[in-house]
């Protein structure tokens, strides 16, 4: 009886601060979304569906996302590996630091960073010029490829950290035995190391997919108005139109979205939320 | 016939500590060839080199017949059993012995049929769909075992399988793998610090000592007939006096220790008059003996009675205190000795060796 008291003492706080944070503005936006004119309306989610724009922007947002997901995977697992196998004890923990260091930095310095290095009159356009490399300065910002850098830039830190502590549960031994046995470097990532990280890349995914798909700031600011994300036009609906019920709507859309996709990816790896989250 | 494996004058220097010194032997084929020593004195370093985890410094490592050098750890036709196994828990029982044939290409029913068949061979029929979690300790060695001899390697190395087990099943594996080397023929490669182990399963063992080899011979011969003073003292137990070589003739010498005590021994080739170490077997020892003539005799006061069945021990000291391990025969003719009673023993010049304590020994 005594602990059942102190379980729900501790828990109040939890379960207040979920309710009155996330629950209660959550109802208000989906009450807001059926709403038009006064009246309860299906016409929120209409001119989603009618205006190409919108849905485009939405797909693309939607594969967007999951390619630079899947690229932030490409890129930390030989980082992640690098860092629990391949460095010395002692110069891991100094790595780790290293990758930590640019988010004591918040991330709209870190994308004027890449700004100040990328757009015509920028850093790399100086030396390329300098160099004879280039004719005229090239504009490098404001196309997708550029955005997509900067999205695996500021996300890579969420993939590297759970597959650092995955790997550090591989024995070294694994991956000798399957050298021994006769398989090539990539046989052994295949077959050994993926496997053995599989419940870190799906966290690690879950997450970097959530942070990329409702980021703002980089695909605004590296993007502009030529790659344009869905968050944009959900900002555009609340603070330009002034149409809080078009932007609560296309709120809802983007949470389906995110919810649809990732119940896809762990039905595709055959996995369980409960399973990752432990 | 050709050896399976040659290895001549191979060394490894890790920056400046030499782990393997100038280290040569054949392994025959066929023949369960064991490597002990002590933690540390690089006979892992050696396993890792002849499996090519590890590139040599220096000399060469044939198997049958070809150099290694330069050939990487999967083009060798040598698979190393791990200390830990190093099954892959993420497959099931058949898959991890399949993952080296299904590497080499080979066809999913030959797979499937060879599988069975090796699982067959370990005493394991039926356990293909299992979990490697599944498993108990003595099941996962056979596993590992036969994940690496369904790839018919010319040579299996075991680097301290047994060390992870219970004592108990350590002693019936030990049985199983000399049945299951037998019943195969590969050539195997087993590196202990386990002198039990060696001296039991083992056609040849060699007995490394600081990155050499301090000799390679049968375990009869090793524990019977010790080259190095290392090797004496550590295959089997033998109990040790310092002393100092007083007279000396072709076979035998005779040794007055520290103590006082004089015995004569069995002379080590390079025993001169000077100081010298003796070691001796604890069953080497009679007690009270009833013809004493020819024998070295000495008495002792009982300290304790170490009783372990077949293999019980009398603690004994001599009059100024050195202590003493006795075999004691469990066939009842003892069961009058009491600690604290004071015994004679006897032993034959020929169970003692004397070995010279020259510069630089310890």
């Amino acid at each position: 009886m005594r602990r059942g008291g102190l379980f729900w003492l501790f828990l109040t706080p939890v379960l207040v601060w979920l309710f009155l944070l996330i629950v209660l503005p959550h109802l208000d936006l989906l009450i807001l979304s059926f709403r038009a004119d006064g009246a309860w309306s299906l016409e929120n989610y209409g001119t989603f569906f009618t205006e190409p724009i919108y849905w485009l922007t939405f797909v693309r947002t939607a594969a967007y996302s999951v390619i630079t997901t899947f690229l932030t995977l490409v890129v930390s697992l030989p980082v992640a590996f690098f860092i629990t196998k391949l460095s010395r004890p002692g110069v891991r923990g100094f790595l780790m630091v290293l990758l930590l260091l640019p988010f004591w930095v918040s991330e709209l310095v870190r994308v004027y960073g890449w700004m100040i290095l990328l757009r015509e009159s920028g850093v790399l356009n100086y030396f390329l010029l300098q160099l004879g490399l280039l004719e005229k300065p090239v504009e490098m910002l404001y196309n997708d490829a550029t955005m997509i850098m900067g999205l695996v830039y500021t996300s890579m830190l969420f993939m590297v950290v759970p597959l650092v502590s995955v790997m550090e549960g591989l024995d070294d031994s694994l991956v000798e035995a399957a050298y021994d046995l006769g398989a090539s470097k990539a046989c052994i990532w295949r077959t050994i190391i993926i496997p053995h990280c599989k419940p870190g890349i799906t966290s690690g995914s879950i997450v970097v997919f959530m942070l990329v798909l409702g980021n703002y700031l980089t695909p605004n600011l590296m993007g502009g108005k030529n790659s344009l994300w869905f968050t944009e036009q959900i900002y555009n609906q609340f603070i330009a139109s002034f149409n809080w019920n078009q932007g609560a709507a296309f709120g809802f859309m983007l949470l389906v979205l995110s919810s649809l996709i990732i119940w896809l990816g762990l039905k595709i790896t055959g996995q369980r939320l409960g399973e990752v989250a432990s | 016939m050709q050896p399976d494996l040659v290895v001549s004058h191979l060394v490894k220097d890790f920056g400046t500590f030499r782990a393997v010194d100038d280290v040569s032997f054949p392994v025959p084929k066929g023949s369960f060839f064991s490597i002990l020593g002590p933690s540390g004195c690089g006979k892992t370093t050696l396993l890792r080199m002849i499996a090519g985890f590890e590139e040599q410094t220096g000399g060469t490592i044939e198997i049958s017949g070809r150099d290694m050098r330069g050939v990487t750890p999967d083009k060798r036709p040598v698979n190393l059993v791990f200390q830990h196994l190093a099954l892959f828990p993420m497959m099931d029982v058949a898959e991890n012995i399949a993952f080296g044939l299904k590497r080499r290409k080979v066809s999913s029913a030959e797979i499937r049929r060879r599988t069975e068949e090796i699982l067959e061979r370990v005493d394991l029929p039926g356990y293909g769909a299992k979990r490697i979690n599944q498993l108990s300790g003595g099941q996962k060695q056979r596993v590992a075992i036969a994940r690496c001899l369904v790839l018919e390697p010319s040579l299996l190395l075991l680097d301290e399988p047994l060390g992870a087990l219970d004592l108990k099943l350590r002693e019936q594996m030990k049985v199983e793998l000399k049945k299951l080397q037998a019943k195969i023929g590969t050539t195997f490669i087993y590196i202990t610090h386990d002198q039990s182990e060696a001296l039991v399963m083992s056609d040849t063992v060699a007995v490394m000592n600081r990155g050499r080899f301090e000799q390679v011979g049968t375990p009869q011969e090793l524990y019977g007939d010790p080259h190095t003073p290392f090797v004496a003292g550590f295959v089997g137990d033998s109990n040790r006096w310092e002393g100092e070589v007083v007279e000396m003739d072709g076979e035998t010498v005779l040794v007055r220790t520290d103590e006082d005590l004089v015995f004569r021994a069995r002379r080590k080739a390079d025993a001169g008059k000077g100081p010298a170490t003796l070691f001796l077997r604890p069953e080497a020892m009679l007690i009270e003996p009833v013809d004493a003539s020819g024998l070295n005799t000495f008495p002792v006061t009982v300290r304790a009675i170490l009783f372990d069945g077949a293999n019980s021990r009398l603690l004994t000291a001599t009059p100024s205190g050195h202590e003493l391990l006795v075999a004691l025969p469990q066939n009842r003719a003892f069961d009058h000795i009491r600690p604290g009673a004071d015994i004679t023993l006897g032993w034959h010049p020929q169970s003692g060796i004397a070995f010279g304590r020259g510069e630089g020994r310890p």
